[in-house]
């Protein structure tokens, strides 16, 4: 999937994965789209609660080896 | 128009139209209302150990993440949390049986070894304490979770309200230079109302 910005929020554990994906969303603008990576598994459930709660898309979960990588659409 | 009788069916009919009506109209109406309204956390925090920093500034700054409007109250041990230098915080396993004693290095088996010490001893031996402070901020760094100082920090670019107990500063002797900036003093009567239209209030 294509996407504008990518952030690396791996070995980062809760709150973090959150927290750094509203500050990147926040410099991004409306229908860009961010890529998370983490590697916490409680950041599947949040970020999907996180987009529900902002109305930021999330596109789509993948896990992929022990990482977890998120696209989220900026409202 | 003025015949009582009529009147009288005129409102039967309009009082049946309306009960069938409204139902399901007060029923959209409260959802649309709940629907748009932002929803609000009140924190009171009273503690201020390591321990006891993060519950606070870690759903406070989460709730804002997620767009919540949220105001924490600092009151007694918890003015320790807003102080400027916060690299201090300590925490102690004196008497604190629910706090695990695991070394945060050396191979895993090691690291799995619950280390429980008695009390006397704890309280006896000078230091105990600053070396168990040291030894959980190296577990919460080995875990990649945030230290106050960052989690304080998202706070307050989240714009959640920082307020402390004017009382306890007083109390204890604070003044209001040692705290961090952006901070408002105030009391009980000025945090209660806050709390009452919060949808979520916890007491730390």
């Amino acid at each position: 999937m294509d996407f504008d910005k990518e952030l690396d929020a791996r070995g980062l554990n809760c709150p973090l994965p959150i927290l750094r994906t509203k500050k990147a969303l926040t410099d991004m603008q409306s229908g860009q789209v961010l890529k998370v990576i983490s590697t916490d598994p409680g950041s599947v459930k949040d970020l999907a609660a996180f987009a529900k709660q902002t109305g930021n898309e999330l596109l789509s979960t993948e896990e992929k080896n022990k990482e977890f990588e998120f696209f989220v659409k900026r409202k | 128009m003025g015949d009582p009788s009529q009147l009288a069916m005129i409102d039967d009919l309009v009082r049946r139209r309306i009960d069938e009506i409204l139902p399901a109209r007060i029923e959209e109406k409260l959802k649309e209302i709940a629907d748009a309204k932002t929803p609000s956390l009140a924190i009171i925090a009273t503690k201020g150990t390591l321990d006891w920093a993060y519950p606070p500034f870690i759903l406070a700054s989460t709730a804002s993440a997620l767009g919540w409007d949220v105001s924490v109250f600092f009151t007694f041990y918890g003015l320790n949390l807003v102080r400027k230098d916060v690299s201090d915080l300590k925490i102690s396993p004196l008497g604190n049986p629910g706090m695990p004693m695991k070394m945060p290095f050396g191979p895993d088996w090691f690291k799995g070894i619950n280390w429980n010490i008695p009390n006397l001893v704890q309280a006896g031996i000078p230091g105990f304490e600053i070396m168990a402070t040291s030894l959980m901020k190296q577990t919460i760094s080995n875990n990649g979770v945030a230290s106050v100082e960052e989690l304080r920090d998202a706070c307050k670019e989240g714009d959640v309200k920082f307020i402390a107990c004017q009382m306890t500063v007083d109390l204890f002797g604070f003044s209001h230079d040692d705290f961090i900036p952006g901070m408002d003093f105030a009391g009980a009567a000025t945090f209660l109302p806050v709390a009452q239209q919060s949808d979520v209030c916890l007491f730390i």
